[in-house]
Formats: structure tokens, sequence, C-alpha cells
């Protein structure tokens, strides 16, 4: 399928290419095309490996005990019942009245098929690539997906922060910010500034960029929240607009040592970011959004000697929003038993956490089986739709 | 393909082009000022880790005094202390970072500078919490810095053994789960094994993810770190009660059991002249020097003069400078955000009276705020791999704004009068000064704006 219209058509027609000396090129205002789908996607890798099993505690099993001694302790040392066998870490609290209206969901016990060498960096770029394997991947998933759907334009989608977002990578045209970015400069600086980086394309794109993006969107009334926080707005009020996919990081993850120390504030962290973004979302914006939040691998079953957790496999999901059937924990539970772990020390994987979000994609926007198994996933087995879409 | 030229050596293997200090002459030149005395450590110190660690006898006296005083006025009197230590270490920071920056503005062997930086990066390490989070600068001055002309299996061992390693990667509490301490203390009291840093010694110091390595490589790594601990007034110590009893295997060779740090520094030493770590090394060197996509051939040069030398850094240094490939005329990388500045600094030849006179809110807001939003926080990668090595990381709409803003604004404030940005044109862009940007430094409002459209020129945001 052809490109509609590429990040560069676009600054071709309307001027911003090859005028550099011409009248404030760059602070032109534009109205974007909007896209064919009304659905709202948005994506945010937990980087560092996120502690499926302390996150949505499996107190129902009966190994769970003789894994962990001081972590994922269950409804009874303070953690939320779900569903009778699995309890929600306290930190997550302020989310229940969430998940009680089926706007909050998890999937556990999935995972990439990044196996054994258990390394953040290599789990991470796999996470984003979305392939069986990183020989020769330069993209990322999402990126596949807006090549794969008519109608977008440099507005559909943002990779949102200071990190880079791999996941969005690609030859479909997305637009990078961070909301507390601003580029203040005089019209006659801006065209010499182009002058100056027109010989340097990658420089020159970064430019005009910052020039469209410091116009429309820099402004957060003065007031500075938490970076997560400052995110979730500007991730907010882009989908509330013209935006139909953003994707960010929250980092904090990897909890080697003294878990809850670490994992409390991390946890927090994502549920203001879900609240901020259901709290900011203009209309009925909110009820037409999935969230997804994926991590690049679990961590081990049994606690470590250092009231922490190592590098481990199968791990969890988060979905939430309007758009998704909540209130429940899907995924099949491969048990904590001797026999049960992978390696005998990691939760097994029982579901490939791309096909969840292949599924979602193809919940939100129609997008065929087959290109979501070819282009954007390769070589992804789907299996059955889960029904993580309402 | 080239051969040597002292202003891409400059610009390529150091920090740029500067008005007062000259360009090495050739190789030869800049191998001889590495084996030569190290100048610029003694113009302008930093504090090694050795005695930064009172700082933290102190930190740990006040804590204790206030855990023994609660609610008394001496607790109150102990919280104030603590906060003065730690008021006072982070203004250290700060005045290292002035003395890292003096030292890249003056020195006349700028490429030990980005070897310094290059393996501190290398071996990614702060503290967490309290008067440590300030002993980055003080690690690379004692763990990193003397060993960078030396035998990579020396570096490795000094990085990974240092107490802020250890910290960093948690394998100060990590015991062998059979250790005299683990059998008395009993399970399930949070004692037992920890394998972060056995993982990134093996992932990210030696071999490389793509190595020969195996989990259970791993897990004997971290069984054998056993006993690596750290104390405030001694710096670091063995504890024999921490260590797995018996033997480990990694890649196939058995340690025996010591009861002491020797057999940790012979796996080490082992580890260094793997040839996987030859490969691994020589691959991130001319990456981090020359390309994203550096020449095979190179490369492969670089891993020969590794293999041969067993390590020694200086023969693999010699083959980086000399070999065709590391001087095409084209400029390359991105300059990471901290390399942007320390090169523009360099290029305004800014003083040492200019930068001891910023106050700490100075620094903060020149040097510190900025460098976080064009996204590399000063001192604090987001893990233990480092900072990114390619060019995309560095050049997104969000960073060139912050780099607009602190090249139109910075340079006023640390140098008064600014050059003229004619003649600064050719200074800090040598060869590679084009017409656009000569027009625009010209056609600027002003000089402020003029110098910084200079230093968002490609020809000086590239190496």
């Amino acid at each position: 399928m052809p490109n509609p219209l590429s990040r560069r058509d676009f600054l071709m027609r309307s001027g911003f290419v090859g005028c550099s000396l011409a009248a404030s090129p760059l602070l032109t205002p534009v109205t974007f095309a909007s896209t064919p789908w009304d659905t709202r996607l948005v994506v945010i890798i937990l980087r560092g490996g996120m502690d499926g099993l302390d996150v949505v505690q499996p107190y129902g099993d009966p190994h769970l005990g003789t894994l962990r001694k001081s972590l994922s302790v269950g409804p009874q040392n303070g953690a939320l019942d779900l569903d009778g066998f699995y309890a929600l870490h306290p930190a997550l609290a302020p989310l229940m009245p969430m998940w009680e209206a089926g706007q909050l969901g998890f999937v556990q016990a999935v995972s990439t098929p990044y196996r054994d060498k258990r390394s953040h960096f290599d789990g991470q770029d796999l996470l984003e690539a979305g392939t069986p394997s990183l020989n020769g991947v330069r993209d990322g998933w999402l990126n596949r997906m807006l090549q794969a759907v008519p109608g977008v334009n440099a507005q559909t989608a943002y990779a949102i922060g200071r990190s880079d977002m791999r996941l969005m990578q690609g030859a479909a045209e997305v637009a990078n910010w961070s909301p507390d970015a601003d580029l203040n400069l005089s019209p006659q600086a801006v065209r010499l500034m182009e002058l100056v980086t027109q010989s340097d394309p990658a420089m020159h794109a970064a430019l005009v960029e910052a020039s469209l993006l410091s116009d429309t969107g820099g402004d957060m009334s003065g007031r500075r929240a938490s970076s997560h926080v400052e995110i979730a707005e500007f991730a907010a009020e882009r989908l509330s607009e013209e935006a139909r996919i953003a994707a960010f990081s929250l980092n904090g993850w990897d909890t080697h040592r003294n878990q809850d120390n670490t994992l409390t504030p991390a946890l927090g962290r994502l549920a203001e970011t879900l609240l901020t973004l259901r709290g900011k979302m203009r209309g009925d914006t909110w009820k037409k959004t999935a969230v997804i939040a994926m991590t690049e691998f679990g961590r081990t079953a049994r606690q470590n000697g250092t009231r922490g957790t190592d590098h481990g496999t199968g791990g969890l999901m988060v979905v939430a929003g309007g758009a998704v059937r909540g209130g429940r924990v899907y995924g099949d539970w491969p048990g904590l038993g001797d026999g049960d772990l992978y390696q005998g020390r990691d939760l097994m994987p029982t579901g490939d956490v791309r096909a969840h979000a292949a599924w979602i994609m193809q919940g939100l926007t129609g997008l065929d089986r087959s290109v979501l198994e070819t282009a954007v996933f390769p070589g992804l087995d789907m299996g059955e739709n889960p029904g993580l879409v309402l | 393909m080239r051969a040597f030229d002292p202003q891409l050596a400059e610009i390529r293997f150091g920090y740029g082009l500067s008005p007062v200090v000259r360009a090495p002459e050739n190789a030869a030149a800049i191998l001889a000022g590495l084996r030569a005395p190290d100048v610029m450590a003694a113009r302008y110190p930093i504090e090694p880790f050795d005695k930064f660690r009172l700082r933290m006898v102190k930190a740990q006296e006040a804590r204790v005094l206030r855990r023994k005083n609660r609610g008394t006025p001496k607790a109150a009197e102990a919280r104030k202390l603590r906060n003065l230590l730690n008021k006072h270490a982070r203004q250290a920071m700060y005045l290292w970072a002035n003395q890292t920056f003096l030292r890249r503005i003056d020195t006349e062997t700028a490429f030990r500078e980005r070897l310094v930086a290059f393996w501190a990066d290398h071996f990614s390490a702060h503290g967490k919490r309290g008067v440590e989070r300030r002993a980055t600068s003080p690690y690379i001055e004692e763990a990193i810095r003397p060993f960078v002309t030396g035998r990579f299996g020396d570096l490795l061992e000094s990085a990974v053994m240092h107490p802020v390693m250890l910290n960093y990667l948690d394998q100060l509490r990590s015991m062998g789960p059979n250790s005299a301490r683990a059998v008395k203390v009993g399970p399930g009291k949070g004692v037992g094994l920890n394998e972060n840093l056995a993982r990134e010694v093996l992932e990210l110091h030696t071999l490389g993810v793509d190595g020969p390595y195996t989990q259970e490589d791993v897990t004997q790594l971290a069984e054998l770190f056993t006993g690596m601990a750290f104390q405030a007034q001694n710096g670091f110590k063995f504890r024999k009660d921490f260590v797995e009893p018996g033997a480990e295997t990694v890649l196939g060779k058995t340690y025996a059991d010591a009861m002491g740090p020797e057999p940790i520094r012979a796996v080490l030493h082992d580890l260094a002249v793997h040839p996987a770590t030859a490969r691994h090394l020589a691959w991130k060197l001319a990456v981090h020097f020359i390309s994203d996509d550096p020449d095979g051939d190179l490369i492969d040069a670089l891993e020969a003069a590794y293999l041969s030398s067993d390590g020694a850094l200086m023969a693999v240094y010699e083959v980086l400078l000399d070999h065709p490939a590391s001087w095409t005329a084209s400029l390359q990388n991105v300059k990471p955000p901290v390399d942007f500045i320390s090169s523009a600094l360099r290029g305004l030849a800014v003083s040492e009276d200019a930068l001891k006179r910023l106050e700490e809110k100075h620094m903060r807001r020149v040097f510190a705020a900025p460098l976080i939003q064009m996204g590399q926080q000063w001192e604090r990668p987001v893990g233990p791999d480092g900072w990114p090595e390619e060019d995309p990381n560095w050049v997104t709409p969000q960073g060139f704004a912050a780099r607009v803003s602190w090249a139109m604004a910075a340079p006023e404030f640390l140098v008064g009068p600014l050059p003229d940005p004619r003649t600064f044109v050719d200074t800090v862009l040598g060869t590679w000064a084009s017409e656009p940007v000569r027009f625009a430094a010209g056609a600027a409002e002003s000089k402020a704006e003029a110098i910084g459209l200079i230093l968002m020129s490609p020809a000086f945001q590239r190496r």
C-alpha cells in the first residue's frame, strides 16, 4: 500500500522545504487531514523488566508463598483482591475504580520471543522491533502498523519524551516531542537556522519539527508537573485532537534489590499516568482509547537474596482505556510448581505479548489479520481473539 | 580514504578545534601525549573516591547519631549535618564538572579526555542515595582515568571491583546461598545471590550480548563474585562469610575456592583476553570514534591489535589513529550533548576564571538543566549500558530545540565579549566552514545569535 502522505511530501506541499529565506515558513499554521479511524492507541514501554508476579499477584497459586517470602504477599498483606486468584499490588490502589469500571485489565504470563540472555537492552529492542529476532531489523512495530493504514500524516502518531522510541522508528512519519521542550527563536533566526542545517537532512528535519511543535503544543501553562504527568497530559491533549497514536516510556522497573522501595514508586507513576490520560482527554476520547503497557520481560519467580528479583522471562501486560474489555486478568496461568517454571526459575510464558497487541490494533482499526501477521509482526501467529477490545 | 589530518584529529578524536591550543601534528604526537604524565589531572584535580569515602563516613555517623537520638534536638542537629554534607557533596560535584570541562578546554592531548569519557561510559556506574550520588567523578578519577592507557584487564578489574560499581550493580549484598552468613541468618531473610553485576560484566563489559555465555555462566560468575564488599571506613573489603563455598566454572574454566579476591581477579583477566571481548571492544571503539556503521576492516584491525597484545590498549589506539578508515573527510557521528557543550567551551576558549565564578545556581542553569533537556543528564545514564551511540538518539526535535536554546544564550554568559562570528566560524569549523554557515553568521541579528548558528551547524555538531 503506498504511503499516502509521507512527512517529506507534506513538507514539500506546505512549502516548508526549499524556501529557507521566504517569509517565516516554519510558523505557518497548518490544518491536517484526519485519519480514517477514530480510535486511539497509547503504547507505554515499561523499561527495566516489570515484576508481573508482584503487580498482579497469583496468591491463589499454592507455590507462590514458597518462592517469595517478603514479596507478592497477597490480600492478607494489603494487596487488593481482583478475582479470588489474583491480587493487585497496593501501589495500584488508585486504579481500582478503573478496574471496577471495566477499563483496566491485565494479561498474565506473556512475553516476546526473546529468551535466555535476559538482557534489558536486547529485550527492549526486540519488544519494540516486534520481530522474532533482531537480525537486520531497524524499524519498530508501531511504525510498521502506521505504514499499513491509509491517511497517516505527520500529526497522527507521537513519540513523546526525551528517550528514543525504537517502537516508532521507520518509514512512516512520526512526530517526536517532549512537552518541556521549546524552540524560542526570532523568525529571522529560524530562517538562518534552516539555511545552516539544510545540508544535513536529519538535522533539518529535527529543526522543522521542533518549530512546528513549539508552535502548536509546547504551552503547558507555565506549571511544572512530574515528567510522566507532563507526558501524559501532552499525549491526552494531542489525542483529543488529530493524533491517533502516542507512545512513550516509563522507566524504573529493574528491581534487583529491596524491590518494594523501587516498585512502589514505579507503580505510582504508572497509576498517575493512566489517571492523567483519562482525566485530561477531552470529550469522549477516553471511551475510544486503548492503552497497552508492556515490558521487556518478567522477573524470576523466586525472590533473590536481596529482597528483589532478577531478570526473568514470562511477564505481565497492562491494558486500560474505555475501548478495552477490562475487569479481568487474561492469559493462561502456567503455575509456579517446580516443573512449571521456565528453566526452573522464571514464570513460563504461555502467550505472546505481540499477539495481544495485534488483536488490540485489529479491534481498534480493523486492520487485516494477514497484515498484522506479516507486515507488523512478521511470522506471528495471533491465535484466537482474546476479546480485549469492546 | 585519507591519512592523518591535524584538524580532523582534534574534531574526531578530541573535543574540537581551539583558538589557543595547537592541534597535534601527527598520530605519534597524540600517542606521545598519552604516554606522557597526565598534566590535566594535576592542573585540574578531582577528588579520588578514596578521599570521597570520608564524606560517606561522616554521612554514616550523622545517620547513626540521628537514629540513636530520635525525637530529641540532637537528632535535628544530625539531620542538619546530613543536609550540609549532601550540599557540600553536590557543590563538589559541580566543581568536578567544571574541572572536567577545563581539562577538555585546555588539553593538548584531547584524545586522553575522550578515552576517559569513553571508558567511563563503558563502565557506567553511579551512587544511588545520599552523598554517594555525587561519587561518579571520584570513581572515574580513581578507577578509570589512570588505566585508560594500560591493559584492558587492569581497567576491567579496577572498574568492576570498585565500590561504586559494586553498589550500583547490587553486588554488595549478594552472598552465596550456602555461605556461612546465609546459613547463619537462615533462608528467606533477604540473603542470597544477586546476579546483576555478573550479567552486566559478561554482557556489557567484556564478551558482549552476542558472546558465547549462558545463564549458567551468569549464575556461576555471580557465585564467584560473592565476597566483594565495601565499608566506608576502610574501602573495598573481602567478606569471607559471604563467599559461596566450592569452585565455580565460568566459560568452561574452573576457579577454585580461595576465600579471597584472587579467583575474581583471575576470571576478570581471563574474560579480558577472550576473543569475544576483543571483537566487542573493537566494534565499540570504532562505533564511538568513527561512525554508527564503521568500516569492517577497521574493526578487524583493532581486534587483531587487541588480541596480539593481550589487550594492551595503546596498541589498539595506535591502529585506530593509523587506519585510513579513521580519516574519511566527511564528518560522521553527532556529538552527544556533553561533548557538544565541551567542544563549544573549547572553541570559545572559556577561561578557568569564568567557570570558577559560576555559583551552583548558574551551574544548574548553564549546564545541568540544559543537559537534561538535550537528553544527557550529567553523569546519569539511564542504565549500566551507558549512553547510546547511534545518531538518531541525538538528533531529535526536542534535543535540537534544547541545543538551540543553549547555543544562543550560554556562550554570552560564559565569555565576554563574544568572539567575532566571522572569525569564530573558521576557528571552530576549520576547513569544514561552508558558505551557508558563513552567510548565516554574517546575517544574524546579533553576535549571540550568530555564535549560536555556528554552533548549531552540522559541521560543528558532527565529528
